[in-house]
């Protein structure tokens, strides 16, 4: 069973529409992508799962339940407009905020001190906010999200606002935070994180799914059957005249100069393969699966062109 | 789960920690004990700084008109020259001199004083109140007219006002009490109103500002967090007026335990020459000694439970108005055009203040007391003078029925502004708020 199912969902807002019969499969211990263009409709979907607003028809279930007050407690947001009380400390604020979850006040100072510790800001407890920098504040508002530890975290952007270190420690924290159970929707323009972490994802556009699915199944669906084969011969021109006898086919030179670099768009690489190896020494043949940003850029333009 | 408690208790909390609430808190107090308190000690020190006034008197008509009494002694000083009384002023002798030149009848005399300080209010009035009354008293007796026969026909006139109700009870009413009570109760609502709306209103534009407001609203309802600000800025302002309240009665008894320590009598007499110089001619002394009378007269209960009652109502439906203005506001630069709705009945009702006294029972000022947006402040100012206890509970369940239905539509457009960044907005647009789910 789907830990959250988003059924027919349909968002209207005076002059558009946000969502139009959205219909999306998030499995339990996964983390999901959520992709698409700005304005897609990605934040309606994100507010109508925190129940910040309702849907005007269609439903959403978690774990088979219809969507209601109780899940506010199971669901941590890390909306993209974050901030925090800038004159409150920071201590404080994380605590009130973790009560508004549901958390009693010692085991919110519990958790949150042991949180403290593990992003090396214990000692900004009795600091205000507006004292910190905007990275640190950033810090303050993840653990905030996962204080009481939901099942269903969805960040938004999360990355944004973070130098590479902490990025990577973030990204860190997600995965055990996968590993222990948790299910993760995760909304970006990032396509490299998603390529590292998501399992599957739904591209949005215009309020519609246009894609969705495993990561490595799209990759494998938008296969071009690019080979990229690196050969070493010191004589160049054999290898170019090789080449010229196939029709899809790319000759570069490398930054070595006995290597050549041969990109071919073929699903039978092996006439070619032994021909070369006949004149030289193969250094690597690889697949080249399309990355996830060209995948969006490809799809998007293509839907926004046939519509 | 009472998220609605937690919330009211970081607002309430947030704001009495606040260095300009503790600043607020003690200032006030102090500054309406100042306003008792000053009169007070300045009575009692002009009382203790004895004036001699030099009188040059070429007329040779007031010489000895004036009287001397605790505070200033008069020293005619016949056919000395005028300069070398000044020299003596100068020099400390006097404190200062009075010349008047040759005087006729019918041309205004043109007296001066000399004096190296600030002549005392009290002294230059009687001075010219006696020189007034002598000039009179010559020219009555000018024209042949005996000034005895004009005191002995001077009529005072006391005008009593005795409200009847249909039972036949009478009851003395004192406008000028009624009506300083009448505004200051409306002065004290509006001013509260200004106040901790606008902190409703500048909480909320921070809160969406700050853009915490998305993640306080996916733990709690738009409704639940809108409602907690104004609770929790209701009872910071309760508790401002308690401690007002509380500190003034401190001071005052702590200011009238000081003098009544150093001296008893004088307090009185300090007492007895404030309200004098406080209330100058509205007030004669009769009017002192009856002012018992006129507290007793005024139905203190009444006055204390509808204050309350509209205080808190006018407050809260103001303040979900402030809420909801407050959720539109973006960079502060456009929030002019959605202040008007707000601001305009205020203003109207701040006006009324001055228009209901002259008439506290016309329909006007009965209208204005029932419609909800003006009612908290002008039903204060009618409240002193009776109103019927029909029209407060009609009042009262208008101005509670509005707060309710205002809530509603307030909470429709604070769900949606809030989230609202960015956007030229409409009063068309905002409308279709209404509607949405």
């Amino acid at each position: 069973m789907a830990k959250i199912s988003v059924n027919e969902v349909t968002k209207k807002y005076a002059d558009h529409i946000a969502l139009d019969r959205m219909c999306i499969e998030i499995p339990e211990r996964c983390i999901y992508g959520l992709l698409g263009p700005n304005g897609a409709g990605k934040t309606t979907l994100i507010r109508i799962l925190n129940q910040i607003t309702a849907p005007d028809s269609g439903e959403v279930l978690i774990n088979g339940e219809k969507l209601s007050q109780k899940h506010i407690a199971r669901i941590g947001y890390l909306p993209e407009e974050r901030g925090l009380y800038k004159k409150m400390k920071v201590g404080e604020q994380a605590i009130y905020l973790a009560e508004l979850k549901g958390i009693k006040k010692t085991e919110a100072e519990k958790r949150l001190k042991m949180w403290f510790e593990k992003f090396e800001i214990g000692d900004w407890w009795d600091k205000k906010v507006e004292e910190l920098s905007k990275g640190m504040q950033q810090k303050i508002q993840f653990v905030t999200t996962i204080i009481h530890e939901p099942d269903i975290l969805i960040f938004d952007e999360p990355f944004s606002g973070f130098d590479p270190i902490n990025a990577n420690l973030l990204k860190e924290a997600i995965l055990e935070l996968r590993d222990k159970g948790a299910t993760i929707l995760l909304s970006t323009h990032n396509m490299a994180s998603v390529e590292e972490l998501c399992d599957s994802i739904t591209l949005i556009n215009n309020g519609r799914s246009i894609l969705q699915g495993r990561v490595g199944d799209i990759k494998r669906q938008h296969d071009t059957h690019q080979r990229e084969i690196i050969i070493r011969c010191d004589d160049t021109l054999r290898v170019m005249n090789i080449a010229d006898t196939y029709n899809n086919i790319k000759v570069e030179p490398t930054d070595q100069p006995d290597e050549t670099k041969l990109t071919l768009f073929s699903t039978s690489p092996n006439d070619l393969l032994n021909q070369l190896l006949q004149v030289g020494q193969l250094v690597s043949f690889k697949e080249v699966l399309p990355s996830m940003n060209d995948i969006f850029i490809q799809e998007v333009q293509s839907q926004n062109q046939a519509s | 789960m009472n998220k609605i408690g937690l919330i009211i208790k970081r607002e309430y909390l947030t704001r009495v920690r606040k260095r300009s609430f503790i600043i607020m808190t003690f200032l006030g107090p102090i500054l309406m004990a100042a306003i008792y308190i000053i009169p007070i000690m300045l009575a009692l020190n002009s009382s203790t700084d004895h004036l001699r006034v030099a009188v040059v008197d070429e007329s040779r008509w007031f010489e000895s008109s004036f009287t001397n009494n605790e505070n200033h002694t008069f020293v005619p000083m016949r056919g000395q020259p005028i300069d070398s009384v000044k020299e003596m002023v100068k020099s400390g002798v006097f404190d200062m001199a009075l010349y008047v030149p040759p005087t006729q009848l019918n041309i205004p005399s043109n007296a001066v004083v000399y004096s190296i300080r600030q002549v005392p209010m009290e002294v230059e009035t009687y001075i010219s109140s006696v020189m007034e009354k002598e000039i009179e008293d010559q020219k009555l007796m000018a024209k042949g007219v005996d000034p005895e026969i004009v005191s002995s026909v001077k009529t005072d006139v006391n005008l009593q006002i005795m409200r009847m109700d249909e039972k036949g009870n009478e009851k003395e009413t004192f406008t000028e009490v009624q009506f300083t009570l009448g505004i200051v109760l409306a002065m004290l609502v509006y001013a509260f109103i200004i106040f901790f709306g606008g902190q409703v209103m500048q909480g909320v534009s921070e809160e969406k500002n700050n853009r915490i407001i998305e993640v306080i609203v996916s733990s709690v309802k738009p409704f639940q967090l809108m409602m907690g600000k104004i609770i929790g800025v209701s009872l910071v302002a309760l508790t401002q007026f308690v401690l007002w309240i509380v500190l003034t009665l401190v001071l005052y008894l702590g200011f009238s335990a000081y003098l009544g320590l150093s001296n008893p009598e004088m307090l009185s007499q300090g007492t007895v020459m404030a309200q004098e110089i406080t209330s100058n001619d509205i007030m004669s002394n009769e009017n002192v000694q009856s002012i018992l009378q006129i507290v007793h007269s005024i139905d203190f209960g009444t006055i204390i439970a509808t204050f309350l009652v509209f205080f808190i109502l006018g407050y809260l439906l103001y303040a979900t108005l402030y809420a909801a203005m407050g959720s539109l506001v973006d960079n502060n630069t456009d929030s002019q055009q959605f202040a008007l709705p707000v601001t305009v009945p205020l203003m109207v009702a701040f006006f009324t203040m001055f228009y209901i006294p002259n008439n506290p029972d016309s329909s006007l000022s009965v209208w204005f007391s029932m419609i909800p947006f003006t009612s908290p402040i002008s039903m204060m100012v009618r409240i002193p003078f009776g109103v019927p206890i029909w029209q407060i509970v009609v009042s009262v369940l208008l101005l509670a029925s509005t707060f309710v239905l205002m809530t509603w539509i307030a909470a429709k457009i604070y769900r949606t502004g809030i989230l609202m960044y960015g956007k030229k907005l409409s009063y068309k647009e905002i409308f279709k708020w209404l509607k949405y789910k």
